[in-house]
């Protein structure tokens, strides 16, 4: 995560844009020490861009160097370039500004050394941290990218499984039908299918809902399937006037629904029936709500009749990973071949009515 | 063109989708008579041997037998020196099935479809039904593009699962009453679909297992056994000889068992001399 490819090529723009941001801050000097009377302003200049010029030819590059591609080298490693640096600059860029203004004494002889080093050392820190900081916050920026485009992709992912292509385009090459021959008919199916839409796009934001509301959006769901499979599909949804405020997670029972019609109905000429029940029966704490879907289908030992489809071990999995993050171990999940055919997936967890 | 008005037979499950594609066929394609509009792969085959239409239209995806089954089976069974059909595959969404297609050159329409894309195929089957091509080739250019199709990942077996990656089956364990028969691959001579089970057939006995055939084709070496029709798997090594009856068709004589085997035209250009 941390090395990227396009940074790991030597970034010349950016060398470049440090190098003249570099030459900037040493005229800038250059002026500060005419302006205040320390020498003709050439020689000041010819002194603070060698310096200048030479500490950053030797930090970018030695930068590059010792950490290709991920901006600073880390820790000790960069105040010690940065030093190098500075002293490199300093040296090298007196010499520099000597050879300018044909001055020849000793650099250890002159009365100046103690300002131009402190002026140096400063500067050499400061444009250093100034770059630093920038380089981080770049950094940052592309990690955040980074974890946000995986995110997405995550979702997407989720999305994909619960949203099938292939069930959206179908349902859509029915409207499309429908607009035309049949426009109330093409309405109520466009309102089961934003209905749909909006519980499988949001349902993963809200924790729990009425079971009634769930009863719904299977219903919408079958309504659309029903159109799409006229005479083929039949179904029946039992939920007791008691159990209709139970709170239940969003769409719990969606993926045993689909299991239904992909594996058991769709294969099938003829076809079949659905049928989803939920119930109450005494368990070992108190009462425990009971749901079920029950189909007429080929049965499981079927095999899945369509290419790419995700099996439905899939949505079985899912179902079960979602009631063991809310229940724990306390609740069931079973599959039970019909004994006429067809399959019969049982949930049991504790009866849980909202307040 | 020929004389005669060409007809079609269309093969989709949903009721609306099959009337609204013989709508736009109307509009796109006046001439064109729909004969047969059925809702499953077995009575596509049926129908379309029934009828002998020109044009087919086959839904991918259908209860009991699929758009690329049916067609490979009615390609097998289609009468020898009859021009075969012209052949569009209709799809919802299906990546795989559409790189294949394309891939083959195979006419196909997604769903929804639209008029504009349609008038295109209708070109197209105009076009294919005026050049009056020699029907033995058309045939043979057909079977090609279902071989690569049946055999292209996605579109006929499941992608390529973690399963085909494994060696190679060595035992098949076949239950009869409450045994269960530990029959080793190399005593197999060869397996046969038998609609619910699949028969293992070795030199003297016979066990009945309910993996199904395809999903028993990933797991089997590909070079000791050969696909030679849509149900049956045969050792390569057990074939004895091949004969052409009259009507074209080629049978398989086995070492080791009575019976002669059917070999389908989907697989015949295995059999040839060296």
């Amino acid at each position: 995560m941390r090395t990227m490819a396009p940074m790991q090529r030597f970034d010349l723009r950016s060398w470049a844009r440090h190098g003249l941001v570099t030459a900037a801050f040493s005229c800038a000097i250059a002026l500060a020490l005419t302006v205040t009377g320390q020498g003709a302003w050439d020689v000041q200049l010819a002194y603070s861009l060698g310096i200048g010029l030479v500490a950053w030819l030797v930090i970018d590059l030695g930068r590059h160097l010792l950490a290709p591609g991920s901006g600073w080298p880390a820790g000790w490693r960069g105040a010690l370039l940065v030093a190098a640096g500075t002293g490199a600059g300093y040296v090298a860029g007196t010499a520099l500004g000597d050879a300018y203004s044909g001055h020849s004494a000793p650099l250890w002889q002159r009365e100046a050394v103690p300002t131009s080093l402190v002026i140096t050392v400063l500067a050499g820190v400061a444009i250093s941290f100034f770059f630093y900081s920038r380089a981080q916050a770049r950094q940052l920026q592309l990690h955040m990218a980074q974890a946000q485009r995986d995110a997405a992709e995550a979702r997407l992912k989720l999305l994909e499984a619960q949203l099938e292509p292939h069930m959206l385009f179908n349902t859509l090459a029915n409207l499309r039908v429908l607009v035309a021959t049949d426009p109330a008919r093409a309405q109520a199916m466009l309102d089961h299918l934003i209905a749909y839409l909006r519980a499988t796009l949001g349902g993963s934001r809200s924790v729990q809902h009425p079971l009634a509301d769930e009863f719904e959006r299977l219903r919408d769901y079958l309504e659309l399937m029903a159109v799409r499979m006229g005479a083929r599909l039949a179904y029946q949804l039992d939920l007791p006037e008691a159990l209709r405020g139970v709170a239940v997670p969003p769409l719990l029972l969606q993926p045993l629904v689909e299991n239904a019609i992909r594996h058991g109905l769709e294969p099938q000429v003829q076809g079949g029936r659905i049928t989803v029940r939920a119930s109450t029966r005494p368990g070992r704490a108190g009462m425990l709500l009971v749901l079920e879907v029950q189909d007429t289908g080929a049965g499981p030992a079927a095999p899945a009749p369509t290419s790419g489809a995700p099996g439905s071990h899939f949505g079985l999995a899912q179902v079960r990973e979602r009631l063991a993050t809310l229940h724990g171990s306390d609740f069931t999940l079973d599959l039970i071949a019909g004994s006429a055919g067809g399959t019969c997936v049982t949930i049991t967890f504790p009866l849980q009515t909202t307040p | 063109m020929s004389t005669t008005a060409p007809r079609a037979l269309i093969a989709e499950d949903e009721p609306l989708l099959a009337a609204a594609l013989r709508h736009e066929l109307a509009q796109a394609w006046p001439a064109l008579q729909v004969v047969a509009s059925v809702g499953d792969g077995r009575t596509a085959v049926r129908e379309a041997l029934a009828l002998r239409p020109e044009v087919l239209f086959f839904d991918i995806r259908m209860p009991g037998q699929s758009g690329l089954d049916a067609a490979a089976e009615l390609a097998d069974a289609w009468p020898a020196g009859q021009p075969f059909p012209a052949l569009v595959f209709v799809t919802a969404y299906d990546q795989y099935a559409v790189q294949a297609f394309e891939a083959q050159a195979v006419d196909y329409l997604l769903k929804p479809v639209q008029a504009a894309r349609l008038q295109k195929t209708v070109q197209k089957l105009q076009q294919t039904l005026s050049s009056q091509a020699p029907a033995a080739p058309v045939l043979e250019a057909t079977l090609a593009q279902l071989r690569h199709l049946l055999a292209a990942p996605g579109v006929a077996a499941p992608a390529p699962a973690a399963a085909a990656q494994t060696a190679p089956l060595s035992v098949i364990q076949a239950s009869s009453g409450s045994q269960i028969h530990f029959v080793p691959v190399d005593e197999v001579l060869y397996f046969e679909a038998a609609d619910k089970y699949v028969r293992v057939l070795t030199a003297g006995r016979e066990y009945l297992i309910r993996t199904p055939l395809k999903e028993l084709a990933a797991q089997l070496d590909t070079h000791a056994f050969w696909q030679v029709h849509r149900g049956t798997l045969v050792r390569a090594s057990a074939i004895a000889s091949v004969t052409r009856d009259e009507a074209g068709r080629l049978h398989l004589a086995l070492r080791g068992r009575p019976e002669t085997l059917a070999v389908s035209r989907l697989y015949a250009h295995l059999f040839k001399a060296m």
